[in-house]
């Protein structure tokens, strides 16, 4: 289908974008790269009033070292993050994962803050922000807001943004302490996953954040808990049911579970050295 | 007013002005005001890659951008592609191996194929078949089509 009519607008600073978010309030959705908001509306899942196209917000843009940790622009595109030197040497898990989102086309446009900020729970990137306890930049009306990536997914599509942009994402450089591993379950190269799983080590803890398993990017205290004592698998897996497993087409919840025991087993196996 | 826009890009090199629906997306823009049919529309959500084309040298998604984010764009479609020879190749390929039955995928199937040849991409039948997970062809099953890319990529090693 086609999208329904909207107000297309193309602010010219993060000032005037947030003007226009007040004034039109539940109306207006942002539009950051639209690989998931286009398709949205083509189905007219989404009917926004009014479109708000951040293409020219050069505060969203740029890639930058800030002590131990990485600064990068919402409107960093996924193929930009792939290409930057600094994201490779820094962020070793976004190689091993930003392969498995989508396809090269799709990556061309589609960008960092923009997934965080629609929240799909089958979406990789607010997982692995999750496990690697990033901090979201969110700009609004009153200022700036540091938000735990913990403390933003509240649910499906629905996070803690109010009335705010996302500016920029604050991930720490990695550390030799540190290792890493990812592993999802497609239908497809490059699909939506049935189940996914991004796990940061660091010493002898652990940090596993799922994805495609329920209505947001899920972590798993007891399970993480096991790992660090190092439970034999079959105890870790048995934590897997605190999640509220998601049922729909293409796998019910029974299905869900035993992927993300998969998903984790290969992860914990092909983990960074 | 916000729902008309201006737009003014260029099109396989040629400057075009135009006032467009915010809603319509580029890949419509093409069709249906430029007679540009060679995209084809397939999903409409991103998912089947027929309506793949380049917009200032990265390949995208036609039905996932809309014409007024296309101002001041340079936009290639497979007309384009076609005209300044950088499909010629591909084409004689995709011809020599099969690699086409109906033909609806490939006009997306040949711009996924520049993008990843233009890259530097070697003739590995996984890689290859990684790079076009973004492209559905209900005919061939894909083996004819990976055997006509990694043909291009061999005689230009060569």
């Amino acid at each position: 289908m086609k999208a329904p009519d909207f107000d297309y607008l193309l602010p010219a600073s993060l000032d005037a974008a947030l003007a226009m978010l007040a004034e039109h309030g539940g109306e207006a959705m942002p539009l950051a790269g639209g690989q998931s908001l286009m398709p949205m509306m083509n189905f007219r899942v989404a009917a926004p009033e009014v479109l708000i196209d951040l293409a020219n917000l050069s505060e969203l843009r740029g890639i930058s070292i800030e002590g131990d940790t990485i600064r990068i622009g919402a409107m960093t595109r996924y193929a930009e993050l792939m290409a930057d030197a600094d994201v490779q040497k820094h962020i070793p898990i976004f190689g091993l994962a930003l392969p498995h989102i989508a396809h090269d086309a799709i990556r061309n446009r589609g960008t960092i803050g923009g997934s965080i900020a629609l929240a799909d729970p089958a979406a990789e990137m607010p997982a692995l922000l999750r496990a690697l306890n990033a901090i979201v930049e969110a700009e609004g009306p009153d200022g700036t807001r540091m938000i735990n990536a913990d403390d933003f997914f509240l649910g499906m599509f629905e996070t803690a943004l109010d009335g705010e942009l996302i500016k920029a994402l604050h991930i720490p450089v990695a550390t030799s302490e540190q290792r890493f591993g990812f592993h999802e379950l497609t239908q497809r190269h490059g699909d939506y996953a049935l189940a996914g799983v991004a796990v940061v080590q660091t010493s002898n803890t652990y940090r596993a954040a799922f994805f495609g398993v329920a209505d947001r990017a899920t972590r798993v205290p007891d399970l993480e808990q096991a790992l660090e004592q190092q439970d034999d698998m079959a105890s870790v897996l048995e934590h897997l049911g605190n999640i509220d497993f998601t049922d729909d087409l293409k796998a019910n919840h029974t299905t869900r579970q035993r992927l993300a025991g998969v998903a984790l087993k290969r992860a914990l196996k092909g983990m960074t050295v | 007013m916000s729902r008309s826009i201006d737009i003014s890009l260029r099109v396989n090199g040629e400057d075009v002005r135009a006032t467009v629906p915010s809603r319509l997306n580029l890949v419509d823009f093409l069709r249906e005001e430029l007679s540009l049919t060679g995209s084809h529309v397939g999903c409409e959500h991103g998912v089947c890659g027929a309506c793949t084309l380049t917009v200032d040298g990265d390949t995208v998604r036609g039905c996932l951008m809309l014409a007024a984010q296309a101002d001041g764009k340079d936009v290639i479609t497979i007309e384009g592609l076609a005209e300044n020879g950088q499909s010629a190749q591909l084409q004689a390929a995709f011809t020599k191996h099969n690699a086409l039955q109906c033909g609806f995928c490939t006009p997306g199937m040949l711009a996924s194929a520049i993008g990843y040849v233009n890259a530097g991409g070697i003739a590995d039948r996984e890689a290859i078949r990684q790079h076009i997970s973004g492209n559905y062809c209900r005919c061939t099953g894909y083996q004819s089509i990976v055997n006509a890319i990694c043909d291009v990529i061999e005689e230009k090693s060569v």
